[in-house]
């Protein structure tokens, strides 16, 4: 019963000492202790590689700090290996940061922090573009380049916006796909993420642009729905599309996690080439869909260029080489050279360049990619 | 601390005096400072020490009422939702053309009423807290989606941000905490000073006892509910200046942090026990780890991990080492 | 004789009305009237088994929340749990993917079952408060599966065929996961009920000082109901990740507030010692319909989670007068 007691108690001081450690060389340690995966090794790397602002002496480089919606989110991970290849081409170093779960609040929090530590640029993908204008404010105050990626702050709290592709482009290409699909006929519906993102909605608002043409006249958008990227419920959201609209011939999903979810329900449903699917996919999420033939095709930038782009850019605004005028041009590394466009909005824009789509004869040489 | 737990014995009261939970939460906060100064050159700077505070000002306005419910033996779940409900709704009121500050009232109005329908609904159907806040964490934040969908509200005069943004006169004092230590003073005087928290100590302690005793229990339920309403809505005040904007799913998930608060600041989950003092140190407890370890750029979700392990550890610690200091003397 | 017969016939009555689950059984009555009136297709074959299917692993994990809240506890770590589970499986199988479906369960069981057994050791031997607790290791395994996949994820193509098929076919006409989800509430029913440790579970939870009195094991009931909880939810996450096809460090975030809702809707009192295995099922039914509702009438996105958060309060407040109102006749009747 005492050494009972005794092994407790060492077990729970052992526990105290392995936090305290943690905190003392930030994650590297709690990762390595608690891991049991062969993956540690990775994770210990790319760790010790974000968690070192202040032990290299010799500053070498901008420091750019990366904050995006949600950590362990595929298309931000993908994106985070960009940001790293940019940032070791260029001898910056690349902060990846996130709150846990997608809030604005989190992503605050994370800013302040980084305007204390007096980083170089932040280049954030906004959960909310409204909420996070002030702090965006605030760290331009502090002397620190803001940009903007993927998900744009509004014009107010950002100095350049590089964009993956065209909003307009994006929202009338899906619609484009969808129709040749499903030959220019029938009731189609969306699936969304949450209701209160921008992309979504700007992408969904040019859809509907599209579909005002004359050639999409025997085509009718029956509702949208979102799916809030929770698996479970676009799931059940794709369900009760096939269910209450018995005449339904196609889906949009323009989110990664929608369209996976809409996928699966499809296929559990015995619904694929019935209902046609397509919208924005990762490719090694979507391969087994896109080889089955339940969803045909689908489009999406590549995320890791994104990242790397977003990096480049960042760190030419660090150096002053850019400073987001629209008509500046400017070379990002392997993606070759951009000019910086007007964002409609009185600000600069880069664009990466046009979506990329899917199909069965390209998926194999992505899926394994991103 | 559980009704399963053993009391210590008398001999022991100067120990677990000394072992008092607000103690060792100064105890934590000291050590949390030093780790982190030690770690971050960016940390020990008053600008910084001050910012900081702003991310966590609203938690702490949501947990000085939770403080009360939990010690009467409640709880409430729909803090979050009552948030952006009536932030919602003060958005739309000036949206329409009502003056911000009428605005502000009306949005703090709607707040007290949703904890109004908490407390009446827990108090006279004598429905548990849970089950009844549960219901309400859904309607209220489903309220705010149907008067907003996925649009925004924004364009906030400047004296409303002002109040979410900015700082007292010229000192680096952020309005938020200037607004929480006030708030904090009232709420700890209110439950240590007043026969109104006694009682609410008296029914976390033993409801059925203070009901035969003609104690009021059914109003002062509904007065700390409606003040969680009415404080919440504060917070969604505050929450919207900072932010300068509203969208319906502000403050998702907020529940958790401030129940993880009050926890963590000594209050006893099933009544009758807990300080305000020890709240407030849980909360700038909780507040200095997570800014300390984004300075780090510790990943978000080790963050929430190690406050976990922070949580448990708290309550462990002491308990053991009484165990231990029991075992030494026996 | 007849006299007996009448009696007898009352008491027939009297427990049929007098049963717990009265309250909400008539309410989801009500509900399925209402819905089937507004949308054709609530009431079709293919509709029912996907509603079954849907709330099949909710009710598996909201009946180990259950046996955690009749001994006046609460898991709160139960989607983290679920999710960890999930990921571990996912990833082992992955690489390994000559495992069979029943040994990827039964690993997620044992998962669980270890993470299980951690909430219960802090809380019978650390004496610290459930919700506490598992408000900690809510965080803790959080962040284990997010560390242990360093963010990664598994998706539908790293699994084999036949353990995303585990969730998808039938025996019998009920689906495989129904099918499950009914012989975890059988044996968990005929655990609760019928065992000693099940009495004693009740026991514990409605009176513990007087259980201890009484000579119950306390502390290895209280272990054994979180032990139990975290199995179950090991079982939910490879149920999880085959239904859904991936393993994601998001899986199932926000599924404990689902799951205690689930319990409570189902009359499992928050103050311990009450709550039925049926009225925890037909509590995830009732969630189950209103979801699967609202995505089939038309209504707008926006509506739907306010209409939810009216209806788990109508279906509480409705319960809990109606099982009064039937105490009170009871008791009424047992005095005359």
């Amino acid at each position: 019963m005492k050494r009972a007691r005794m092994l407790y108690g060492l077990s729970v001081v052992a526990i105290l000492a392995l936090v305290l450690s943690a905190c003392a060389t930030p994650t590297p340690q709690v990762i390595k202790e608690t891991t049991v995966v062969k993956e540690t090794v990775e994770v210990t790397k790319v760790v010790v590689a974000t968690a070192t602002p202040e032990t290299v002496p010799e500053k070498k480089g901008y420091k750019i700090a990366m904050v995006v919606k949600n950590l362990g989110n595929p298309f931000f991970e993908a994106a985070k290996k960009g940001c790293e290849e940019a940032a070791k081409e260029l001898g910056d170093e690349c902060i990846f940061q996130g709150p846990a779960t997608p809030t604005a609040e989190g992503q605050i929090e994370i800013i302040d922090a980084l305007i204390a530590q007096k980083v170089d640029v932040i280049a954030i993908t906004a959960n909310d573009p409204d909420a996070l204008v002030p702090v965006c404010k605030k760290a331009m105050d502090a002397g620190i380049k803001v940009v903007t990626w993927d998900s744009a702050v509004a014009p107010g709290g950002r100095q350049i916006f590089v964009n993956q592709a065209d909003m307009e482009q994006i929202g009338r290409i899906e619609v484009q796909m969808l129709a040749e699909m499903i030959d220019y006929k029938g009731q189609i519906a969306i699936l969304s993420a949450a209701s209160t993102m921008t992309n979504q909605n700007t992408w969904i608002e040019w859809m509907k642009e599209e579909l005002k043409d004359p050639k999409y006249k025997d085509m009718e958008l029956v509702t949208v729905v979102y799916g809030d990227d929770l698996r479970e419920k676009s799931y059940t959201e794709a369900q009760g599309l096939f269910k209450s609209y018995p005449e339904l011939k196609g889906i949009i999903s323009p989110t990664t996690v929608g369209i996976a979810a809409a996928a699966r329900a499809l296929t559990d449903a015995g619904l694929c080439g019935k209902i046609a699917l397509t919208g924005l996919g990762l490719p090694s999420e979507m391969a087994e869909y896109i080889k089955s033939g339940c969803c045909k095709e689908m489009a999406l930038w590549n995320p890791i260029d994104l990242g790397y782009m977003a990096t480049y850019v960042s760190h030419l605004m660090a150096s002053g080489e850019i400073t987001g005028k629209p008509g500046e041009k400017l070379t990002a590394g392997k993606l070759g050279e951009r000019t910086v466009v007007d964002d409609g909005a009185g600000g600069g824009m880069v664009l990466l360049g046009p979506p990329f789509k899917f199909n069965a004869e390209n998926i194999d040489e992505w899926k394994n990619v991103y | 601390m559980t009704s399963l737990t053993k009391a210590p014995p008398k001999r022991f009261i100067m120990l677990s005096l000394l072992l008092r939970w607000e103690w060792l939460l100064v105890l934590l906060i000291i050590v949390a400072c030093f780790v982190n100064a030690s770690l971050s050159r960016y940390f020990l700077d008053v600008d910084n020490l001050f910012d900081m505070t702003f991310n966590f000002m609203e938690k702490s306005l949501v947990a000085l009422p939770m403080t009360f419910i939990i010690i009467s033996g409640n709880i409430d779940l729909s803090v979050a939702s009552n948030l952006a409900m009536s932030a919602v709704i003060m958005a739309t009121a000036f949206q329409s053309g009502l003056n911000i500050w009428l605005a502000v009232l009306l949005g703090l109005c709607i707040g007290t009423i949703g904890g109004l329908i908490n407390g009446l609904l827990v108090s006279r159907l004598r429905l548990p807290a849970l089950a009844v806040t549960l219901g309400t964490y859904a309607l209220y934040r489903g309220v705010a989606f149907v008067l907003l969908g996925d649009l925004v509200v924004k364009g906030f005069p400047d004296s409303f941000i002002y109040i979410g943004q900015g700082n007292v006169l010229n000192t680096p004092v952020p309005v938020p905490l200037l607004l929480f230590s006030v708030m904090a003073v009232v709420f700890g005087l209110v439950l240590h000073r007043t026969a109104f928290g006694r009682l609410i100590y008296a029914i976390g302690n033993n409801e059925e006892a203070c009901r035969y005793s003609g104690v009021a229990v059914n109003r002062i339920k509904v007065i700390i509910f409606a003040l969680s309403g009415f404080m919440s809505a504060l917070a969604g005040v505050i929450m919207t200046a900072r932010f300068g904007s509203v969208r319906p799913n502000i403050a998702a998930g907020l529940e958790l942090d401030v129940i993880t608060a009050v926890v963590l600041g000594g209050v006893d989950i099933f009544g009758g026990q807990g300080s305000i003092l020890g709240v407030v140190l849980a909360l700038f407890l909780m507040g200095i780890t997570r800014f300390g370890m984004s300075l780090k750029n510790v990943p978000g979700q080790v963050q929430s991990t190690l406050i976990g392990f922070l949580l448990i550890l708290a309550i462990l610690l002491p308990q053991l080492l009484r165990r231990f200091a029991l075992r030494s003397r026996g | 004789m007849s006299v007996i017969a009448r009696k007898k016939r009352r008491s027939v009555l009297l427990t049929i009305a007098g049963v717990r689950e009265t309250g909400i059984s008539i309410f989801i009555l009500l509900l399925v009237v209402v819905v089937s009136l507004r949308s054709p297709y609530f009431l079709t074959v293919s509709n029912i088994k996907d509603v079954l299917m849907d709330i099949a692993i909710l009710s598996i994990v909201a009946i180990g929340e259950a046996m955690v809240i009749i001994t006046r506890g609460i898991d709160l770590s139960v989607a983290s749990t679920l999710a960890l589970a999930g990921m571990a499986v996912g990833m082992t199988i992955s690489s390994h993917p000559e495992i069979p479906p029943g040994g990827a369960l039964l690993m997620g069981m044992g998962i669980g079952a270890v993470l299980g057994s951690v909430n219960g050791l802090l809380v019978t031997k650390g004496h610290i408060p459930p919700i506490i607790t598992t408000l900690g290791t809510m965080s803790i395994y959080r962040g284990l599966v997010f560390a242990i996949s360093g963010g990664a994820w598994v998706d539908a193509d790293e699994m084999t065929k036949e353990f995303i098929g585990m969730t998808k076919g039938e025996i019998l006409f009920i689906p495989n996961l129904v099918f499950m989800a009914g012989i975890v509430a059988i044996i968990s029913y005929y655990f609760l009920n019928h065992t000693s440790t099940g009495r004693q579970i009740y026991a514990l939870g409605s009176n513990p000082t007087a259980a201890r009195v009484a000579g119950i094991h306390v502390h290895r009931n209280l272990f054994l109901a979180y032990l139990i909880s975290g199995i179950l939810c090991g079982m939910g996450g490879v149920l999880w990740i085959s239904r859904y096809a991936s393993a994601q460090s998001d899986t199932a975030v926000g599924f404990e507030l689902q799951a205690i809702a689930a319990a409570v809707v189902g009359g499992v009192s928050t103050l311990g010692g009450s709550g039925t295995i049926p009225g925890v099922l037909l509590g995830s039914l009732l969630l189950g319909i209103v979801v699967n509702a609202l995505s089939l009438v038309h209504i707008s996105p926006f509506w739907k989670l306010a209409v939810q958060g009216l209806i788990i309060l109508a279906a509480v407040v409705t319960d809990a007068l109606l099982s009064r109102r039937l105490q009170q006749s009871r008791s009424a009747e047992g005095t005359s």
